[in-house]
């Protein structure tokens, strides 16, 4: 039973890595640019978040003293972030989205979850790549540190895919799922220490931003890619326990309402 | 292979007295169940045997494309399973899912992989599909352009790209125009020579009839009738008789008697059949076929004349053909209160394939409008099918013959 589930997808890898490939082509389609502009918008993004913070504003970060300190932490926490809230806030619209081909065509459903995160993967990794020969060049690279990113980056892609696909469930039969969750993701975004450090939060909230799973996994990408630092890692377990935990509860609100759903689309 | 098996199949949608009634029984744990099952199939049970071709009718919403979601696998039967022996190809109203952002060779790249072809599989059948479709530059354009008879040809095509083992078709194909309704009946009868089973939901009582060894009549959600395709056929119709019929009576209910069969009343139309030569009641008739128009009467006033009269209409209305007992040279005169009369039409079914209705009347002078007694519009619908005579076009059997001099 639990090895049905990565079987099938197997089965249907051609499907899955063709609508990725799809979806990418279609993005910039009847635009002259076409391919160029996955590259063009990241970029943008972090040329702003570089140039205008560091060298026209001067923003500092507290105890780095680095021109492009507060750019990197920025750039860690955004970008780690934009995969989390992609993969969440597509996965919650994905049935919904391909109502046509679920009423159709019978296949796992699954599948399309495994696109968004394949998809967001991609995107990610594109942006981040140019974000690594940024550090290479401005010569911030964390050297054998940066590997470190990888088992905090799959905590955070756990994580994620745990919460999308309950929401993901939950929206076909509850719309104000998907509604609130929007709402809810703006705030969980300022509460979480992507555009501030931690550090400057008074007291009183501190126990609050510690509840924040996310937080950890947003702290744990900074202190790899701006102090150069191996995370603490056991401050990533309430996120891979709770990532564990929702990954769960997806698959078991997906088994046994993907028969309704069809019928509620 | 190809052997599609229904058992005791029935689908049931849940609903709720309200929004909340979900939440409170999805949150709670061990509450009541707060929801009411809608049941729209049950107790559906067949078995396709392979190589066989079995049609499916009924009339809108009796549950044919219902049945076959469940047989596909895209909606779950609330009770009863299906069992599927072979490679499905299956066509559900329009299109296969496709995706209106993606081009047409994207989305037949796509219907292909969830049909479980390889890319290098699809990339060798494409040049096929392309030329089945007959969509030519449209092939490279995002499906949302496409007019609905474009993306049923390529999802045909995708669709029987590889001749399946089992293949279901929904009404989609009425979708397409005539020639590619043909092209694609001829693929379909094709498949069923080399042992494909086929599994059709049509109204197109020509195509169910000429293509299945098997028809099943499903009425309400259950199956009414399964059996030779023409008795079904026959049976189906009937029904149909029956519903236009009810609904003429409906229009009775509101408005009063004389609203639909019309007319002053001193005559009442009992009965309206149409018989063959062995005196059996009908609604199929073959082109060419002697049959007789009965109608019978009763009179409930003295009248001085009457005069008896029907008309037969095609599809749309128009008049095919219609006379009466005074241009037969038979009206009666001083017709006593009470009596029941029957009158039988005799005629040649010179007629054209397709459906056709009879309006029937009684009145006093040659024509209606002279004092109408009584009025019946769609006393009757009966079918024309051409059974035993050369294929020809058109509303009128002329019963050609060619020669040829040199």
């Amino acid at each position: 039973m639990l090895m049905a589930v990565p079987k099938a997808l197997w089965a249907y890898r051609g499907f899955i890595l063709g609508n990725v490939k799809r979806e990418f082509q279609i993005k910039y389609r009847n635009s002259l640019l076409g391919a160029l502009w996955n590259v063009l918008n990241p970029l943008a993004m972090i040329v702003v978040y570089t140039v205008i913070f560091s060298k026209v504003m001067h923003s500092k970060l507290p105890g780095v003293d680095r021109s492009f300190a507060y750019s990197i932490y920025l750039c860690a926490g955004t970008l780690t972030w934009g995969l989390f809230a992609e993969i969440v806030g597509r996965a919650q619209n994905v049935f919904l989205d391909n109502a046509n081909l679920l009423k159709k065509i019978s296949f796992p459903r699954l599948c399309l979850p495994a696109t968004v995160v394949s998809n967001a993967l991609l995107n990610f990794a594109i942006v981040f790549g140019l974000f690594t020969l940024f550090l290479l060049i401005s010569g911030n690279f964390p050297s054998v540190v940066y590997f470190a990113l990888i088992p905090v980056l799959a905590v955070l892609v756990m994580f994620a895919i745990g919460l999308g696909i309950t929401l993901g469930v939950l929206n076909v039969f509850f719309r104000d799922v998907g509604q609130f969750f929007g709402i809810f993701l703006q705030f969980w975004f300022w509460g979480t220490p992507i555009v501030y450090p931690a550090a400057i939060l008074p007291a009183k909230l501190r126990p609050y931003v510690e509840l924040n799973p996310m937080a950890d996994v947003v702290v744990a990408c900074q202190t790899i890619l701006v102090n150069g630092q191996w995370p603490q890692w056991s401050s990533l377990w309430p996120a891979l326990l709770l990532g564990l935990v929702l990954c769960g509860l997806g698959l078991r609100l997906f088994r046994k309402h993907a028969g309704e759903m069809v019928d509620e689309l | 292979m190809g052997k599609i098996t229904v058992n005791n199949l029935g689908k049931a949608y849940k609903q709720y007295p309200s929004r909340w009634g979900r939440l409170a029984e999805w949150l709670i744990p061990g509450s009541k169940s707060r929801h009411r099952l809608n049941w729209v199939m049950q107790d559906v049970s067949f078995t396709v045997n392979p190589g066989e071709a079995v049609g499916i009718i009924g009339i809108n919403g009796a549950g044919k494309s219902t049945l076959l979601k469940m047989i596909t696998g895209t909606t779950q039967p609330t009770s009863g399973f299906v069992k599927l022996e072979g490679r499905v190809a299956a066509l559900l109203e329009l299109g296969m899912g496709f995706h209106p952002d993606f081009t047409g060779r994207q989305n037949a790249y796509m219907a292909g992989q969830l049909l479980g072809y390889s890319v290098e599989h699809i990339s060798r059948l494409m040049p096929e599909i392309e030329a089945f479709a007959e969509i030519g530059d449209y092939i490279d354009q995002p499906v949302r352009v496409y007019s609905s008879g474009m993306q049923v040809r390529l999802a045909f095509s995708v669709a029987t790209a590889i001749r399946p083992d089992i293949l279901i078709v929904d009404e989609a194909l009425s979708v397409g125009d005539a020639y590619f309704q043909h092209k694609s009946f001829d693929r379909i009868r094709e498949f069923s020579k080399q042992g494909t089973t086929l599994l059709i939901v049509s109204h197109d009582k020509q195509a169910i009839q000429s293509i299945c060894d098997r028809a099943i009549l499903l009425s309400q959600g259950r199956v009414a009738m399964e059996g030779e395709p023409e008795a079904v056929m026959d049976y189906y119709n009937a029904l149909l008789a029956d519903k236009e019929g009810a609904s003429v009576h409906q229009v009775m209910t509101d408005d009063g008697k004389f609203q639909t069969i019309s007319g002053t009343g001193e005559v009442e139309i009992e009965d309206v059949q149409l018989l063959n030569a062995d005196n059996e009641s009908i609604e199929l008739v073959k082109v060419g076929e002697d049959v007789r128009l009965r109608v019978s009467l009763y009179v409930k006033e003295d009248i001085e004349s009457l005069v008896i009269g029907y008309l037969i209409k095609d599809r749309l209305g128009q008049p095919v053909f219609g006379t009466n007992t005074s241009n037969l040279h038979h009206p009666l005169e001083h017709v006593k209160k009470d009596s029941r009369l029957q009158f039988d039409f005799r005629f040649s079914a010179n007629i054209g394939e397709g459906s056709y209705s009879i309006a029937v009347a009684g009145h006093r002078g040659a024509v209606h409008v002279g004092g109408n007694y009584v009025w019946k519009d769609l006393a009757l619908v009966f079918n024309v099918i051409n059974f035993d005579k050369s294929s020809f076009v058109g509303v009128a059997w002329m019963n050609a013959k060619v020669e040829c001099h040199v």
